[in-house]
C-alpha cells in the first residue's frame, strides 16, 4: 500500500480553477460528475469552435473551389496536424504526420476500420492468432469476434494475474509464432490500470504481428507517445478528452494506411472512378468517405489547444491525485470492495466498486438522488466482469474538472446508499 | 427527486423483509423472466385454485432492489384476481412506471402498494426492473389464456 495523500497534495486538489471552463458545470454546481470514463464535458472554447466553423466557414470540405470551402478544407487539414502532434506522431524530422490522422466517428469505428481492412492485409486466415486481452471494451472484443468468425483465425485472450497486470510471461505464452494481430486497450475503462503496450508491442513485432492500441481510456488523462508506445495504430475519441460527440480518431503508420484497403466508400475517398473501377484517394482521404464532420474536427482542434493550455503534464498529475483520493476514500469504506488494484497510483481515471449486497443499478439511482453521477453495469466489458466474478459494478471516474469535493459528495452518498439498505436512515 | 420518493421505508421493507419471496411447492404455474443487462432473474410461481383465481403467488431470484421488491408488492395485490384481471393490472402497472397512466387516484386503488413505484416512470433505466415480475406474470397468464403450457 502506497502513502496516502500529503497535505500539499490534497491542496491541489481542494478546488477546481476548470469547472469555469465548463459551462454546464458552472451551471450546476450542485453536480458531482463522475462519469467522464463515459463521455467528459465540453470546455466553453470546444463549443464557441463549434459554433464559429457554421458561422464563418461553412462549406462542404475538400471539393469546392470557392474559398469558404477551401476553408473548411484546411480547417480540417490543421486539425489533423495538430492531433498528430498531440499523439507524438511526428516523423523521425520531427513533423507531425498529420496525413495518418484519419477521422472516424468515434473510437469503435476507427477499430472497427481496423478490424475490416487489416484481415485482407495480413492474410488473416485458419490457423491463425488475433490476440486482445480480457480487459477490452466491447469495441475492441467484438469486432474481433467478428473478424475470426469470418477467417477462421483463433481469437487469444491476455489474462490478467491477481494483481490486474498482464505479466511478461503472459504476453510470450499468448503471442506467439502464429499471431497476425494483436489489440490492446491502453488503459481499462473498468478497472482504470495502464497495460504495457510498449511491451506487447514489442512481442507482437517479434513474433511478426501488427500491433494496435485502444486509447479511448489513456488519451484523454495521460500524455501518449506512438512512438514510445511502438504500436502501429492508435483509435481514439474526441468526446472522451471533452471534444464534441461524433469525431473518433485512427492513426496508423503512413505505410501500412497506403497499403490497406478502404473501408467505406463512396464519394470523397476516391481520384477517378469509370463504370468498371476506382481510383482510391491517397490517405486520409481514402479512409473517409462521404462528407466529414468538418466542423467537429475544427473543434476537436480547440479541445486540444484547451488541454495544452492546461498541460497535459499537470492534467495527468491532477488526475491521479483525484483517482488516489477517489481510491483512498472508498477504501475508508469496509462495506466497499474496490474491483481493481489496492494501490490507488496505479487507477488512470477510473475506479469500480462495489457496495455490500446493493445492486449497483441501486447505488446509481440513490446517487443521483444526490447529484452524483456514475456508472453502473458491465461497463461494455462482459467479459471482464464474467472474468472477475462480477456481474455488474459501480464505476466513478474523475477528470481533470473535479475536485476533492466531488469525490467527497460520493462518500457521503454512498454512506446515504448504505444507511437506506441496512435501516439506520 | 427525493430519494423518499422511492427508497422509503415502506419500500425498503419489501427488500430486506420480503412476505412472498419463496419458492411455491404446489404451483399450478412457473415462469422465468430475466433482464439480461441487469442480471436480474426471477422464477415466479403462482397456484390458481378451482374457481381459476390466483391462490398464491410468490417468487425467487435475484436482482435489484426496484425489481425485488416491485415482484413482492405484486405477489401481495394479486391474491384472488382471475388471470385475466391480474392481466389488466400488470398492464395498468406497465402504463404507470412508462408515464403514459397519471391518474393517481386509479393507481392507488388498484395497484395499492406497488403505485408508489410510480416515480420509476421518471428513471426511465429503471422501468425494465421494476416491470420484470408484471411481465414475467402477464406472459405466463397470456400463454396459458392461449391454450399452451407455460409450467417449466
Amino acid at each position: 500500500m502506497t502513502t496516502p495523500l500529503s497535505a500539499a497534495e490534497l491542496g491541489i486538489i481542494a478546488q477546481s480553477p476548470y469547472k469555469q471552463d465548463f459551462p454546464l458545470l458552472a451551471q450546476h454546481p450542485e453536480l458531482a460528475f463522475l462519469d467522464s470514463a463515459a463521455t467528459a464535458q465540453r470546455p466553453a472554447a470546444v463549443l464557441y469552435a463549434q459554433r464559429e466553423f457554421y458561422e464563418t466557414m461553412n462549406a462542404n470540405p475538400l471539393r469546392g473551389l470557392y474559398r469558404l470551402s477551401v476553408e473548411a478544407t484546411q480547417a480540417i487539414a490543421q486539425a489533423r496536424t495538430h492531433v498528430a502532434r498531440f499523439i507524438g506522431a511526428v516523423d523521425d524530422a520531427g513533423a507531425p504526420q498529420g496525413d495518418a490522422i484519419v477521422f472516424t466517428r468515434n473510437a469503435s469505428e476507427a477499430l472497427n476500420l481496423l478490424a475490416r481492412t487489416l484481415p485482407q492485409l495480413v492474410e488473416l486466415g485458419p490457423g491463425d492468432d488475433v490476440v486482445i486481452s480480457i480487459m477490452e471494451h466491447h469495441s475492441n472484443l467484438i469486432p474481433w469476434q467478428q473478424v475470426c468468425a469470418a477467417t477462421g483465425a483463433n481469437l487469444v485472450y491476455l489474462r490478467l494475474n491477481d494483481d490486474f497486470s498482464i505479466t511478461q510471461e503472459e504476453i510470450e505464452a499468448k503471442i506467439g509464432p502464429n499471431a497476425k494481430i494483436v489489440s490492446v486497450t491502453h488503459v481499462s475503462n473498468v478497472l482504470g490500470v495502464e497495460n504495457d503496450v510498449a511491451a506487447i508491442a514489442a512481442r507482437a513485432h517479434e513474433m511478426g504481428a501488427l500491433c494496435i492500441a485502444d486509447g479511448a481510456q489513456s488519451v484523454p488523462h495521460v500524455q501518449v507517445d506512438v512512438r514510445a508506445l511502438g504500436c502501429d495504430f492508435l483509435a481514439f475519441s474526441a468526446h472522451k478528452l471533452g471534444g464534441p460527440l461524433g469525431i473518433g480518431v485512427l492513426w496508423g503508420k503512413p505505410e501500412l494506411l497506403d497499403a490497406m484497403p478502404p473501408f467505406l466508400t463512396g464519394g470523397e475517398m476516391i481520384d477517378s472512378v469509370t463504370e468498371t473501377g476506382a481510383v482510391w484517394s491517397p490517405v486520409p482521404q481514402k479512409f473517409e468517405a462521404g462528407t466529414q464532420d468538418a466542423a467537429g474536427s475544427f473543434a476537436t482542434d480547440a479541445c486540444l489547444g484547451y488541454l495544452e493550455s492546461l498541460g497535459m503534464a499537470r492534467i495527468e498529475e491532477r488526475e491521479r491525485l483525484l483517482a488516489s483520493y477517489l481510491c483512498e476514500r472508498l477504501q475508508e469504506r469496509d462495506y466497499i470492495t474496490i474491483v481493481g488494484p489496492s494501490d490507488p497510483r496505479r487507477h488512470i481515471g477510473a475506479v469500480s466498486f462495489d457496495v455490500r449486497s446493493v445492486h449497483p443499478h441501486d447505488v446509481a439511482s440513490i446517487l443521483d438522488m444526490y447529484n452524483v453521477c456514475v456508472r453502473a453495469g458491465h461497463h461494455c466489458a462482459q467479459p471482464l466482469l464474467t472474468y472477475l466474478g462480477w456481474h455488474s459494478t459501480c464505476r466513478a471516474s474523475v477528470a481533470f474538472y473535479n475536485d476533492k469535493s466531488d469525490v467527497d459528495r460520493l462518500i457521503d452518498g454512498l454512506d446515504q446508499v448504505w444507511g437506506i439498505f441496512n435501516g439506520s436512515l | 427527486m427525493e430519494v423518499s420518493s422511492l427508497y422509503n421505508a415502506q419500500f425498503m421493507d419489501h427488500v430486506t423483509h420480503p412476505d412472498y419471496k419463496y419458492q411455491l411447492e404446489d404451483a399450478t404455474h412457473e415462469h422465468d423472466g430475466i433482464n439480461p443487462s441487469c442480471g436480474d432473474e426471477l422464477h415466479l410461481s403462482v397456484r390458481l385454485g378451482d374457481d381459476g383465481r390466483i391462490e398464491e403467488a410468490a417468487y425467487t431470484g435475484h436482482g435489484c432492489a426496484v425489481s425485488m421488491a416491485s415482484a413482492d408488492m405484486m405477489s401481495d395485490l394479486m391474491v384472488g384476481k382471475t388471470p385475466a384481471e391480474a392481466i389488466a393490472l400488470c398492464d395498468l402497472f406497465k402504463g404507470m412506471i412508462t408515464g403514459d397512466e397519471k391518474d393517481a387516484d386509479k393507481l392507488e386503488q388498484e395497484l395499492d402498494e406497488a403505485s408508489m413505484l410510480k416515480d420509476v416512470s421518471h428513471m426511465p433505466a429503471r422501468v425494465k426492473c421494476a416491470e420484470l415480475a408484471w411481465r414475467t406474470l402477464a406472459e405466463m397468464l397470456k400463454d396459458e389464456n392461449a391454450g399452451t403450457t407455460t409450467t417449466e
